[in-house]
């Protein structure tokens, strides 16, 4: 009896301690948050050092993440938006909720980054990922002049599809439309999302699909299979940078400055090379995992800037489509 | 009291329905259709098309070969024909292309004969998918109908020496025209809102629907009420689809029989042959797939993440809320409809033309000022579920609703047979077969459908679809393929045990 009146007494204390803890809300894209993801060792390490609960909302991808946002406005209960990329931030950063972070990390990005409101956590090559065994083209021009069959996402439901837009735009400007219509033979098809791109190419329906430099690692890896390769273009590869940012209304302003400077600490940045697959924004002390090393590396880096990709995406868009419809 | 619940319910699944897309409407921006998007909605209005004229072409003669014959597997081969309609869509395609792909199986053959290779992509290939998804469905409906053929019209048949044409004059032509309107309408409403087969297999954005616009409006643009308009452009295409249907659809007038169980006459000879022949291809075309989907996932099983399991048991709970619900809401709107309150017909098909995007990011907004949407996920994603899966069964129990009206309505009213009595004595014994079938479907939609979940999802409390889908995003397709096979296993087994309740008894 006394027993079961202490179970009691504890149970009913649990809901009340839970109420005292800070509880930090962070929106993110949904393969952030799955087992396979950063999610689960992020939130352990930050609650160890925070005192805190740390809760990760998934809202679908990078491009629902943004329509998540607009839709629950300045009442959003999020402290933290984590997961837009730089193609998206320029409209992001127009809903007037983001809050400046403040912070002045040393990044390893192999370009110039600064922006007062995001903060990037990781970064990657967009490229064409393929086996060793094809002799990879050395540009878009030795890609549709041969024959090739790739995979590409839609550039109007997925973030890598709009990348490659936007890969295209900053290589070639206003010779983007040709590249376009010369690579139509080269398209097996426009899938709506990266899983089932990279699902046609690992079922051998594409000698390329547009994925990162890092992809390869996954595959080294997590299963020890070395037989994967990524393009390099003499043009440049285009980079995606992940963000997070702080928002203006969160009820826990200090929490969400401390996890913005705690997703750049070593903590963080040595989970993301093998769980998000991209490269850390802060190279960890520890350097690279153990594969990395092997992956090829671009010696030229294009990104455009947040406002120059907001403004090039419609007239871009029409370009593709006008292009690419038979 | 039957009338009330028909009126009632009718109204709740349109206020379901609608208040969402008026809500999304009703946001600000707003920049109007453009020019692709009319192209989309021609692209979508005629794939959607060619998708249920080929589909419902070929399931006729599969349904008239199966209702006439018998051979060892037949019932299996029936029961089979459930599964390609409940497999996951990314792996109904990768399977698809297992055979028919680039490195598939059929240009393994090409090759090998040193003919020139055949590609799947483009229209073709959407169609062929469609076909794939949606012809066991077609034909499972129009069998249904040959099996409800009463035992009497036959014995007279064939007392009056009916050749295979009389029967096909007297007795089969008028039930086709009863039954396979519904079918079309049923193949071309899923293939409209069709989403990821026809742009992973469109080829590119000459293959643009309706439903990726709606996508590109609430996710790049946020441009609300542009989305909203969409959703609404292709309610207006199903809904001519709807009238269209009602316009060609005529009762068969075969009146009541008393229930015998006659064998179809198999008229021997190249008949025969025929029929053997589009049982055997058949067969092939939907085996083929399946038999690869199952190969992909066995060696996946092997690594089963420990996440799978509660997804499984999170996704039969929905099932077991969800299909129940949408059954006894069809049943009820099927019975309305029979007792001459036309307008409850178009009501009922309403949910499966409206786009789930759309209707998510309505209920969304109704309940975000309100609760947090992450403690509503279950409710929403059953009443979703639900609502989707109840054009499904009504389509199923609509014609034999209305025979049991014209056979037995009189009888029933002389009677005064209403209410539970009714429901007992009258209406759950004769409309066993497709209340099992019905039953069946919408639970094991309800397993295989994501639907609105993405807005409303937790980071716990997944479902099976939506561990694929994380499994995937994460690199682990083999593991996804494992996922997909028990996601088919587990809708399957619970279409089976429906099925076969509503089939007990009965010769199909």
């Amino acid at each position: 009896m006394k027993k079961l009146c202490f179970a009691a007494g504890f149970l009913a204390a649990a809901p009340m301690a839970a109420a005292e803890t800070p509880v930090l809300d962070v929106l993110t894209y949904d393969s952030f948050v799955s087992e396979w993801g950063p999610g689960p060792a992020i939130e352990k390490a930050f609650e160890a050092e925070c005192g805190c609960d740390l809760r990760f909302t998934p809202a679908g991808d990078g491009a629902a993440l943004l329509a998540r946002l607009q839709l629950e406005g300045a009442r959003s209960q999020a402290d933290v938006v984590l997961g837009l990329d730089t193609n998206l931030t320029a409209a992001a950063r127009a809903t007037g909720l983001f809050a400046p972070h403040g912070q002045t990390p040393a990044l390893s990005l192999p370009v110039a980054f600064a922006d007062a409101e995001f903060l990037p956590y990781d970064w990657g090559w967009f490229a064409f990922v393929q086996n060793k065994t094809l002799e990879a083209p050395k540009d878009f021009k030795a890609l549709v002049a041969s024959d090739l069959k790739i995979v590409i996402q839609d550039p109007r439901s997925s973030t890598p599809g709009l990348g490659l837009l936007m890969w295209v735009k900053a290589a070639y400007g206003d010779e983007a439309s040709t590249i376009w219509k010369d690579l139509a033979d080269n398209i097996v098809t426009v899938t709506p999302g990266w899983s089932e791109a990279y699902g046609l190419f690992l079922e051998g329906e594409a000698d390329l699909v547009l994925s990162y430099t890092t992809s390869p690692a996954y595959h080294l890896i997590a299963e020890q299979d070395d037989s994967k390769t990524a393009a390099v273009f003499t043009e440049g590869n285009y980079l995606q940078v992940e963000v997070l940012g702080k928002l203006k209304a969160t009820d826990q302003p200090a929490l969400a400055d401390r996890f913005l400077a705690f997703m750049l600490s070593d903590a963080a940045q040595g989970v993301l090379p093998t769980t998000n697959w991209m490269y850390p924004a802060v190279t960890p002390a520890t350097g690279l995992p153990k594969g990395f090393e092997t992956l090829v590396q671009p010696s030229k880096s294009l990104l455009l800037s947040a406002e120059e990709a907001e403004a090039l995406r419609g007239p871009a868009l029409d370009e593709w489509r006008a292009a690419l419809a038979r | 009291m039957a009338r009330r619940a028909g009126a009632l319910i009718a109204g709740g699944v349109a206020l379901a329905t609608l208040a969402p897309v008026a809500v999304v409407m009703a946001q600000a921006g707003g920049r109007g259709l453009t020019a692709p998007d009319l192209a989309a909605l021609r692209f979508t209005a005629l794939q959607a098309t060619l998708s249920a004229l080929a589909s419902v072409t070929c399931a006729v003669p599969l349904a008239r070969a199966l209702a006439r014959r018998r051979f060892p597997g037949r019932g299996a081969l029936i029961t089979a024909l459930g599964a390609p309609f409940l497999l996951p869509v990314i792996a109904a395609v990768l399977g698809l292309l297992a055979i028919f792909g680039r490195s598939g199986l059929l240009n393994a053959g090409l090759r090998a004969l040193g003919l020139p290779e055949v590609s799947i992509f483009g229209l073709g290939g959407v169609v062929l998918a469609h076909v794939f998804l949606n012809m066991p469905l077609a034909t499972r409906m129009i069998l249904q109908g040959w099996q409800a053929i009463p035992a009497e019209r036959l014995r007279l048949a064939e007392s009056l020496g009916f050749t295979p044409r009389h029967y096909w004059q007297h007795i089969e032509r008028p039930m086709l025209q009863d039954v396979v309107p519904g079918a079309l309408l049923a193949v071309f409403a899923i293939c409209l809102t069709s989403f990821a087969v026809v742009l992973t297999l469109g080829g590119g954005p000459a293959a643009t629907t309706v439903e990726l616009a709606i996508w590109q409006a609430v996710r790049f643009e946020f441009d609300l009420p542009r989305a909203a308009s969409l959703a609404v452009l292709q309610v207006l295409a199903c809904g001519g689809a709807v009238l269209l249907a009602g316009l060609v659809a005529r009762p068969s007038g075969f009146g009541a029989g008393l229930d015998r169980v006659l064998p179809l006459p198999a008229p021997a000879g190249w008949r025969k042959g025929l029929d053997a022949l589009v049982i055997g291809l058949a067969s092939l075309f939907l085996a083929a797939p399946l038999l690869a989907v199952l190969a992909r996932g066995l060696p996946g099983l092997a690594g089963m993440p420990a996440a799978v399991w509660p997804a499984a048991a999170t996704s039969l709970a929905v099932a077991a809320c969800a299909a129940p619900l949408a059954v006894g809401a069809a049943l009820t709107l099927a019975l309305g409809r029979a007792q001459g309150r036309r307008w409850l017909g178009p009501v009922a098909m309403l949910p499966m033309a409206i786009s789930q995007l759309v209707l998510g990011t309505g209920l969304f907004l109704i309940v975000f000022p309100f609760v947090n949407p992450a403690s509503l996920t279950l409710p929403v994603t059953i009443l979703v579920t639900a609502l989707t899966a109840l054009p499904f069964a009504y389509r199923i129990l609509a014609p034999e609703t209305q025979t049991l009206q014209a056979d037995y309505g009189r009888l029933a009213a002389s009677l005064d047979l209403r209410g539970g009595a009714a429901l007992r004595l009258l209406v759950l014994p004769r409309l066993r077969r497709p209340l099992g079938f019905a039953l069946g479907l919408c639970a094991a939609l309800a397993i295989g459908d994501l639907g609105v979940i993405a807005l409303f999802a937790t980071e716990d409390g997944q479902t099976l679809p939506l561990v694929i889908s994380r499994l995937m995003g994460a690199y682990r397709m083999g593991q996804a393929a494992g996922a997909a096979l028990i996601l088919v296993a587990l809708a399957f087994a619970v279409f089976w045990i429906c099925d076969r309740w509503g089939r007990h008894g009965t010769e199909l």
